[in-house]
């Protein structure tokens, strides 16, 4: 274990190693609610066409990160850019219509919706036929429709699911509700994809299936990934660069492997004997 | 035993002896379910959309019908009058977005029930600002609504079915078929329903909360309208009938607040089961039983039942 590597060097060489321009950039972001700080003075970037892992312990700030990212909380300091402009005064379906889509830690489903629907639902922002036509379903809602559906067929074949097309999501087991999760934000087709532990309270199979079905999507479609995950196997595995999240702050930045070997990092997992 | 006669047996007795009568208490009762089913399907769509019991949608209804009759007193023609209707009704709609559903955003289901109330009076007031309190005449004519009836011979008498009835029943017919169809199956309709679900999963696909709030409670105004037209017509239009909002409490215990085909369906148990009570069952206790009779029935339900006929059924996951 190579316990010399200091963190700053990681980041330099592992923004040598990846390739792509910068999708999404954050610049000393800080958010804090009342006398918590979820988030300190935090940089760093998202290039194009990477899967980029944020980890860290319990209660380091990571899920602030998605919810700063796509403007589910506004930080109170910092500068967030994304696709080169500077965002202001972001808000969730504004993010969503920029090309932003996420999944929840806690699946947040339309949980009386079919599976199908539920999918549909994510390409509302692609739909965009009037009120008045929809009310009478005829002609170009009609046809809009239908263009949709066979995206969302799309989407559920190649998630395997086309078992459950047509049960409430609330009845599925837990492990094909994330899948349905990730199939909903798959239907926005997104540029940014954010996954909040995808993988959490699964078993073997199920995560095998998930980081084929993230790979895939990332090779496939070249959608830039950004994930949160506690299995450090997988994180190792599918990521091509990690930001580590400790206390708010951020203590490591840099390639997988050299992650796996830096000593702060282990320290803040593992905790430092006084 | 003589109560028991009274109870089980001589009712039954009557009905058969004059079945006119029955289909005449029955039609009765299907029209009046039909318009409480008009109301519930008001709370139905603010309940799916927002979970908020709208105690406003009564005065909705009234201030909807007032807003249609005051313009038509001051010399608007009926026709405009009733397209100006629907515009108060959408400016409605975005005030109560903007000014009381925005600001509690977040807040528990409660407070934004509370806010019903203090919208309730407001609008109260300013119905009466504007229009003044006193009861007033529905324009049932200028709206070319059908009146008299068509009295039908069948059974060894007579049934009167008056036509404004049947044109409130083909009216909230064709509202609920609509409606139906518009939640099942469009992008709005399941923008609608992804809300209801869960607010924060709708604004990540890009769903904008506010424009569906606007949707839906421009949707219950309309709603509000075409109640407030029937009950008009076959009354009057006056502020006291914001009371008939409480009927259709039952009825969404009924028929599961969440299901559109539920409010239908309720209301119409409801309806009939009230005429039927009253007049076959009524003069048992002295009459008077129609005023309660709705809620008993509801509260018998409710026991069996919780969820409604038609409501969404509660999975937790333990």
């Amino acid at each position: 274990m190579k316990a010399d590597v200091e963190p700053r060097p990681v980041a330099d060489s592992a923004a040598a190693m990846a390739p792509g321009e910068v999708l999404l950039a954050l610049d000393n972001v800080s958010l804090s609610f009342g006398g918590v700080r979820a988030l300190r003075d935090v940089s760093f970037d998202i290039r194009k066409s990477e899967i980029r892992a944020i980890i860290g312990p319990n209660g380091a700030g990571k899920t602030s990160m998605l919810n700063v990212i796509n403007g589910f909380y506004h930080p109170q300091e910092g500068v967030i850019t994304f696709k080169g402009k500077r965002r202001s005064d972001m808000r969730p379906y504004l993010a969503a219509s920029q090309g932003i889509a996420r999944t929840f830690q806690n699946v947040a489903l339309f949980k009386g919706m079919s599976t199908l629907d539920n999918i549909m639902a994510g390409r509302s922002l692609k739909m965009r036929r009037g009120f008045v036509w929809q009310l009478f379903r005829h002609g170009p809602a009609m046809l809009e429709e239908v263009r949709h559906r066979r995206r969302a067929e799309d989407i559920i074949d190649f998630l395997q699911i086309a078992h459950i097309r047509k049960i409430p999501v609330g009845q599925l087991p837990y492990g094909l509700q994330k899948r349905v999760e990730l199939g909903r934000a798959l239907a926005m087709e997104p540029e940014l994809l954010l996954l909040d532990e995808p993988m959490a309270g699964m078993n073997l199979e199920e995560k095998e299936d998930m980081s084929r079905f993230i790979l895939e999507v990332n090779r496939e479609y070249g959608t830039t990934i950004a994930l949160i995950e506690h299995d450090m196997g997988v994180v190792m595995d599918i990521s091509d660069r990690v930001v580590v999240l400790d206390y708010g702050r951020k203590i490591a930045d840099g390639s997988p492997e050299a992650i796996k070997t830096d000593q702060t990092v282990i320290d803040a997992y593992l905790g430092v004997a006084h | 035993m003589d109560l028991l006669y009274q109870i089980f047996v001589n009712p039954f007795a009557q009905m058969a002896a004059a079945p006119d009568l029955l289909v005449q208490t029955l039609w009765e009762g299907l029209v009046s379910g039909v318009l409480y089913a008009l109301i519930a399907l008001g709370f139905v769509l603010i309940f799916k959309a927002s979970g908020v019991f709208n105690f406003a949608q009564g005065i909705m209804v009234v201030f909807a019908a007032l807003t249609l009759v005051g313009l038509h007193q001051k010399g608007v023609p009926a026709f405009v009058a009733l397209f100006l209707t629907i515009l108060v009704m959408l400016a409605l709609a975005y005030a109560v977005e903007r000014l009381v559903l925005k600001p509690l955003v977040n807040q528990p289901d409660i407070i934004l029930f509370m806010a019903t109330f203090g919208l309730t009076y407001f609008l109260i007031g300013l119905g009466q600002l504007m229009f003044g309190g006193e009861p007033k005449v529905m324009i049932a004519n200028e709206l070319y609504l059908p009146k008299g009836s068509f009295d039908i011979k069948m059974l060894g008498g007579f049934v009167a079915l008056q036509k404004i009835d049947i044109a409130a029943a083909v009216i909230a017919s064709i509202m609920v078929a609509t409606l139906a169809i518009f939640f099942q199956r469009t992008r709005i309709g399941r923008a609608l329903r992804a809300v209801a679900d869960s607010h924060k999963a709708a604004l990540s696909v890009g769903i904008s909360l506010e424009q569906i709030w606007v949707v839906v409670w421009f949707t219950a105004g309309i709603v509000a309208l075409a109640t407030g037209i029937m009950w008009g017509a076959r009354s009057q239009v006056e502020f006291s009938l914001q009371i008939i909002a409480l009927k259709a409490l039952p009825v969404l215990i009924l028929g599961g607040f969440t299901s559109i085909p539920g409010a239908i369906v309720g209301g119409i148990i409801i309806g009939v089961g009230e005429k039927l009570g009253e007049f076959y069952w009524g003069p048992l206790i002295g009459s008077g039983i129609e005023s309660w009779l709705a809620y008993v029935i509801a509260l018998v339900f409710l026991l069996f039942r919780p969820q409604g006929l038609f409501g969404d059924r509660i999975i937790e996951r333990i």
